[in-house]
């Protein structure tokens, strides 16, 4: 039993690890369906953007790791929420934000980002270099600064997402855009301005989510469908468009997700996790620790 | 024998108690109005009939029958018909095929149907009912395209074609011009010859004209009922509805 | 029995013989080609039948074909069934599948409903991943050769002739398409359009219509279903990719080019945008940017599809 230990420690700290990157990815999912109640399919693809971005600044800045991963956290979730804007004025505005509509477009804009990525980036997986290789001692093992690094960036982030939604102006439009459409607008809220952000922004925090992880995982342009399931998975179990819901399911599915795929392969862990989403919505649809919030 | 009745009939909203222990009893052959200012309940009592919503208690009878854990489909295969408040029809389709469903649901009622009922018959039946409301010349319009009046006239028809023992009418003539208030009113009287009806109306003149009895519903509850004329001389109903400036 | 909507009956006999008569006219890998057409439209056809009539829009009947694709391939490649047998088996396995998946899926609406199906379906997807051992993965399993021939009343029919092939897709595209006619023109079809076009007044007519959307989704998945089985049948090869997501995705987008809710249009979705990826991958593999592109553009300027379009603005008995 001494053994176990160690073991533990370990698959709690890639637990939390995970949980983190999945917190901040799922969160964007989670703001896009509460404000606009629209499910955007392509998020895992802003995720995979990001990590690609993440290669593409360490190739074109030079110096220090550090330095390119710095520039990466800012340029690349910039260039993928603009993407993101450009997407909503140009597609789902047009569709008025039809629920159904908005899913099927998605789904096409997966296939654009996913082929366009793959003719350009290329169908290898490529590494990128951490910003920094301090390696933390414990009794049995060495384990990546970096990594604990991401769960405090994961942290902060959601902190300050969390002060800007509850404290801002700008978290109070959005509120109120999220209350009621109608009402807002009148209030002379710009509302389609209004999602057009909230859309890149729930892109760009999958994008964050991207950055943080390439170090740890290589960038692949089929890699946003992990992390699409994954948050599916918390936004749903967590209850659609809750935050709170949202952030406490991450922790939970990021945690248990190594545990099952150390237990399970990782296909089973991925059916217990497809089944979950899928139950979830037939029986009980405002989530399991969410309040009622129907789609 | 009461062909509907309710005992102790409530509905609540968060505390807001739209219906308020309703008893309530309705004769074969009537047409019955119920009247009362905005908000008094008419409406969601109606509802709670029809059984688009649940009571949070008491019990809905229908024919002797307890229907009140029912759904709405099949109290409406028992023969309660009931016509939307708002406009609630088949916008993309034509006239013809609107009516036809509801005709479908009484000449062919279960999915699979054994012995199938050709087409030709639901049509026929659906003509009739169009006819009868007066819709005969608009049978292949869309229905969205009709004039306002004439998809009220749609929903009656809708409801006739279900040749349902009550046919519940949820305000059919807001919204209507004098004249087509007119024609709507003998309709409602031939279909009375076939089915009893139980209007909600806010037109006093239409009610006076129609109703064999009146029910009028204040906060939730039953303030008074009897004949039209019982009900202009009641001094409750008078201070608490038609006494307020129309 | 009334005929009813004389006209499109008398477009879908001219359309099955204009089909049977092609395969004297063109080259052989055309014919192939046709074949696969063939059974991909009872597939989007089947998809047509949920979505298109009824409004019920499904991200995940790919878990169909397979169900039908698997119970057919996987029951001849280990009990060697007969073909015919496995076809049936084929069948009752779709129709088992989309029972209880309706049943579940059902209980949701709208956006629920699209994650559902595909989280159904994804589910199915991986579980042909996890029992690699029994149905091969992503590998698949080619059907042995001493199964690919089937008697029949005294006829030998061998599934390797590109005419044996191609005329029994044809048959069975054809008695799919008459029981289409027969339910979408008749009552039935009637309930399912009135679910898509109001279902709280369709209840407040007399209908049950959870019972209606159940047998929409039933008689839905089984179709595709079908055509799942006569692929795997007809090609000898069965494979996880046939259950994947892009595979549901497809049906989708040959319902929606061709004209949701009309009973041709399948066809004709499915035969353009079989052509069109057949050219494109010719000039690059990375032909699924086409489908991205289509699936918005689709959404966005042409929602009714190619026939929808057609009968709404000329004609009407086109449904």
């Amino acid at each position: 039993m001494m053994d176990l230990a160690p073991y533990l420690l370990l698959a709690g700290l890639e637990g939390l690890v995970m949980a983190s990157v999945l917190m901040l990815t799922a969160l964007g999912l989670s703001l896009v369906f509460g404000v606009m109640r629209v499910v955007n399919v392509a998020h895992g693809e802003f995720y995979m953007l990001g990590a690609v971005g993440a290669w593409a600044c360490a190739q074109f800045v030079p110096g220090h790791p550090a330095l390119a991963f710095c520039v990466a956290l800012v340029v690349a979730p910039l260039l993928v929420g603009v993407l993101a804007y450009l997407a909503d004025w140009a597609i789902l505005k047009r569709i008025n934000y039809d629920p159904e509509g908005t899913i099927v477009s998605t789904i096409g804009m997966l296939y654009i980002i996913q082929q366009l990525t793959l003719m350009s980036f290329g169908p290898d997986a490529r590494a990128v270099d951490a910003p920094f290789y301090y390696t933390i001692r414990t009794p049995w093992f060495g384990y990546s600064s970096y990594k604990l690094f991401t769960v405090v960036m994961a942290l902060v982030l959601v902190a300050g997402l969390w002060v800007m939604l509850k404290r801002s102006k700008w978290g109070l439009v959005m509120r109120a855009t999220q209350f009621d459409r109608e009402t807002a607008q009148n209030f002379g809220i710009p509302v389609n301005r209004v999602y057009s952000i909230v859309f890149a922004i729930g892109a760009m925090l999958a994008a964050i989510g991207g950055v943080l992880v390439v170090p740890n995982q290589q960038a692949h342009y089929l890699m946003g469908g992990d992390p699409l399931l994954l948050s599916f998975v918390v936004v749903i179990v967590g209850g659609l468009g809750s935050i709170p819901g949202t952030i406490a399911a991450a922790i939970l599915i990021g945690m248990s997700d190594g545990l099952l795929s150390v237990f399970f392969s990782p296909t089973a862990a991925k059916i217990f996790s497809t089944l979950l989403v899928a139950f979830v919505l037939v029986f009980k649809p405002e989530g399991l620790f969410g309040r009622s919030n129907r789609v | 024998m009461t062909l509907l009745r309710t005992k102790g009939l409530s509905r609540h909203f968060d505390g807001l108690k739209a219906v308020d222990g309703v008893d309530f009893a309705l004769d074969p052959g009537e047409i019955r109005a119920i009247i009362g200012p905005n908000g008094a309940g008419k409406s969601t009592f109606v509802s709670l009939l029809s059984g688009r919503i649940k009571p949070s208690a008491g019990q809905v009878f229908f024919e002797d029958r307890d229907v009140t854990g029912m759904p709405a489909h099949k109290r409406v295969r028992m023969g309660i018909a009931y016509t939307f408040q708002i406009t609630n029809i088949y916008g993309a389709m034509t006239v013809l095929e609107n009516i036809a469903i509801a005709a479908q649901n009484r000449l062919r009622p279960h999915l699979f149907s054994r012995k199938p009922v050709s087409e030709v018959e639901i049509a026929r039946a659906a003509t009739k009912a169009a006819q009868e409301v007066g819709l005969g010349d608009l049978l292949y319009e869309t229905a969205g395209t009709l004039a306002y009046g004439h998809q009220r006239l749609l929903e009656v028809a809708m409801g006739l074609a279900l040749q349902p023992k009550l046919l519940i009418l949820d305000e059919p003539t807001q919204g209507l011009s004098d004249s087509e208030i007119e024609n709507f009113q003998e309709v409602v009287r031939r279909v009375a010859q076939s089915a009893t009806v139980l209007l909600i109306e806010h037109n006093m003149d239409v009610v006076m004209a129609l109703a064999d009895r009146i029910t009028v519903l204040d906060n939730g509850r039953v303030l008074a009922e009897g004949s039209p004329g019982e009900i202009v001389h009641n001094d409750a109903v008078q201070a608490a509805y038609l006494g307020a400036p129309a | 029995m009334t005929l009813h909507n004389g006209k499109l009956l008398a477009l879908c006999v001219v359309t099955v013989i204009v089909l049977f008569g092609l395969q004297f006219v063109l080259p052989p890998y055309l014919t192939l080609a046709l074949t696969r057409i063939l059974i991909l439209s009872v597939f989007a056809m089947g998809y047509n039948m949920l979505m298109g009539y009824t409004g019920l829009l499904s991200l995940g009947h790919a878990m169909f074909f397979a169900a039908g694709l698997y119970a057919a391939g996987l029951s001849t490649y280990y009990w060697g069934v007969t073909l015919p047998v496995a076809f049936v088996l084929g069948i009752v396995g779709a129709f088992a599948v989309s029972l209880v998946i309706g049943l579940l899926a059902l209980r949701t609406q709208a956006v629920s409903f699209m994650i559902v199906t595909l989280m159904f379906a994804q589910a199915g997807y991986l579980m042909t991943l996890q029992f690699t051992n029994i149905t091969g993965g992503d590998q698949g399993l080619t059907l042995p050769t001493d199964a690919r021939s089937f008697g029949l009343f005294g006829m030998v029919v061998d599934m390797t002739s590109d005419t044996a092939r191609f005329n029994l897709a044809l048959l069975i595209f054809t008695v799919v398409l008459a029981v289409l006619f027969a339910i979408t023109q008749g009552p039935l079809g009637r309930l399912f359009v009135a679910v898509r076009e109001n279902e709280p007044r369709t209840q407040m007519l007399g209908f049950d219509t959870y019972a209606i959307k159940l047998t929409a989704f039933t008689v839905s998945g089984t179709i595709s279903g079908t055509a799942g089985a006569l692929y795997g049948l007809m090609f000898g090869y069965i494979g996880s990719s046939f259950a994947g997501f892009q595979n549901s995705i497809e049906a989708l987008l040959y319902t929606l080019i061709g004209g949701p809710g009309t009973l041709l249009g399948p066809l004709l979705g499915t035969a353009v945008m079989t052509m069109l990826i057949d050219r494109l991958s010719g000039i690059t593999t990375a032909y699924l940017i086409v489908i991205g592109v289509l699936l918005i553009v689709v959404n966005l300027w042409f929602p009714k599809g190619i026939l929808g379009t057609i009968r709404d603005r000329w004609l009407g008995w086109l449904k």
